[in-house]
């Protein structure tokens, strides 16, 4: 079992996960360098899937990679590069090297990156490929075709709370979970009424406790990214009044966290929620500073082995 | 004669509908809204990528399929069944189908049938009725 599925099953503990950074080379001398610097804070890190449609390492080799470092990998699986032949083959694969964590999503269309003359797959949209994991995790190929043992999985999916149709946005966790789905990463959110909303709406599906939610917040140093999200990312809303907030401050840096770390204090105070996802750009320095004000503790080797005899605990308890 | 049947329907629901000869017809369930319209082809409703204005994001004049959809079921005067299948979870395209009469395709069942290893997964599933 996955230290995540642990942690998010059998304890009421608050789970961090984070963004891997894409790599683009530099063997895993680079990979070394980003894991070091997520060691001992978050329960998972996101191999992320060719982020906003431009190509890089693959989400496969990057979740290996993560293994291999000594952090634990959570497989990103977008369905706009591969069909569902290519998606079976890579989960499988991950599975070998013991990737446990898989997330679904539908992914940015082509046209978001750098290829946009590239052909779309879309061969299975979000809630499906949640459900084809759900067949491997099985034991079976989407055909029937067995496998033996089945892969050891804990499958999550993502939402995005922040774009319309608002109401509907729960309509579509109560069929993730259906499918299979245990927890589940939001797209960034700077409407907190929204994010109010959704978590209330999935509670009042009766949701609450069967489906972890992980809400997500950026960390920015200016003004300029939330500019950059609000006018280039379909889907993310920055209202005027936070990226005026962050532009008219006298140290706008120091206004971009205390924002994102409001964002984050809002966000875990929400039903339901069970953690919180980060994203970062890789030279930010106040991850450390973030994760400490959120009362979390770096875990070292020194004391991370104390904290998994009692996961261990709550293991065979459970 | 099957030929035939696939130049009708193409004839009828093309204009109307935008139909795209999936010949899996779904129009029912997503409030008399061709998903296949969605340039992602998704069948399980918007991505994450709708705009403020509600548009697509691939498409920014165009309103998101999935929003007209989710209106137009709420809206419309359609069968109650129908509505109530509007959160089904609808099975990955079978592409073998392209091209095909949909209008012999359901009344062969032929569009039913999914691979061996598409069904519920989670007790959750079968009470919510989500399995196609």
């Amino acid at each position: 079992m996955s230290t995540l599925e642990q942690k998010l099953m059998n304890t009421t503990e608050t789970v961090f996960t984070a963004e891997f950074h894409s790599l683009d080379g530099n063997g895993l001398e680079k990979a070394k360098k980003y894991a070091d610097r997520f060691r001992g804070w978050f329960d998972g890190v996101n191999a992320t899937d060719n982020t906003a449609a431009h190509a890089h390492v693959s989400n496969v080799a990057s979740a290996i990679a993560i293994k291999q470092l000594g952090l634990e990998p959570i497989l990103q699986i977008v369905c706009r590069d591969k069909n569902r032949l290519a998606q079976q083959a890579d989960i499988m694969g991950a599975s070998m090297f013991g990737v446990e964590n898989f997330v679904a999503l539908t992914g940015d269309d082509v046209t978001a990156g750098d290829e946009p003359e590239a052909r779309r797959v879309f061969d299975t949209d979000g809630p499906q490929l949640v459900r084809l994991m759900g067949t491997l995790k099985r034991g079976e190929y989407m055909s029937g075709r067995k496998i033996d043992p089945a892969p050891h999985m804990f499958i999550g999916a993502v939402e995005n709370p922040g774009a319309p149709p608002f109401e509907y946005r729960v309509q579509r966790v109560a069929k993730k979970y259906a499918a299979g789905a245990k927890f589940l990463q939001l797209q960034i959110c700077y409407h907190q009424d929204r994010l109010e909303k959704f978590c209330a709406g999935v509670r009042d599906a009766g949701l609450a406790g069967k489906i972890a939610i992980i809400p997500t917040v950026v960390l920015v140093k200016g003004a300029r990214p939330l500019n950059f999200m609000h006018n280039s990312v379909p889907g993310i809303d920055v209202p005027a009044d936070q990226i005026a907030r962050v532009e008219m401050a006298a140290d706008p840096a120091e206004e971009a966290y205390l924002q994102t770390l409001e964002f984050a204090q809002h966000a875990l105070a929400q039903p339901g929620v069970r953690g919180l996802h980060l994203t970062d750009f890789r030279n930010d320095e106040t991850l450390e500073r973030l994760m400490t004000d959120l009362g979390r503790v770096r875990q070292t080797a020194a004391n991370s082995s104390t904290t998994n005899e009692v996961k261990d605990d709550h293991a065979y308890s459970a | 004669m099957t030929t035939f049947i696939a130049t009708i329907e193409h004839v009828v629901k093309g204009p109307v509908w935008g139909c795209q000869d999936c010949g899996q017809c779904v129009l029912h369930s997503t409030g008399m809204t061709c998903p296949m319209n969605c340039p992602k082809t998704l069948r399980n409703g918007p991505c994450g990528g709708v705009r403020e204005n509600g548009h697509c994001e691939v498409k920014p004049e165009m309103k998101c399929v999935w929003l007209k959809a989710y209106d137009r079921t709420q809206d419309w005067p359609l069968p109650s069944s129908w509505k109530d299948e509007y959160n089904h979870l609808r099975p990955p395209v079978d592409n073998r189908l392209k091209g095909t009469s949909s209008w012999k395709n359901f009344f062969t069942k032929r569009d039913r049938w999914t691979p061996a290893g598409w069904k519920n997964t989670t007790d959750e599933s079968v009470a919510q009725g989500v399995d196609h």
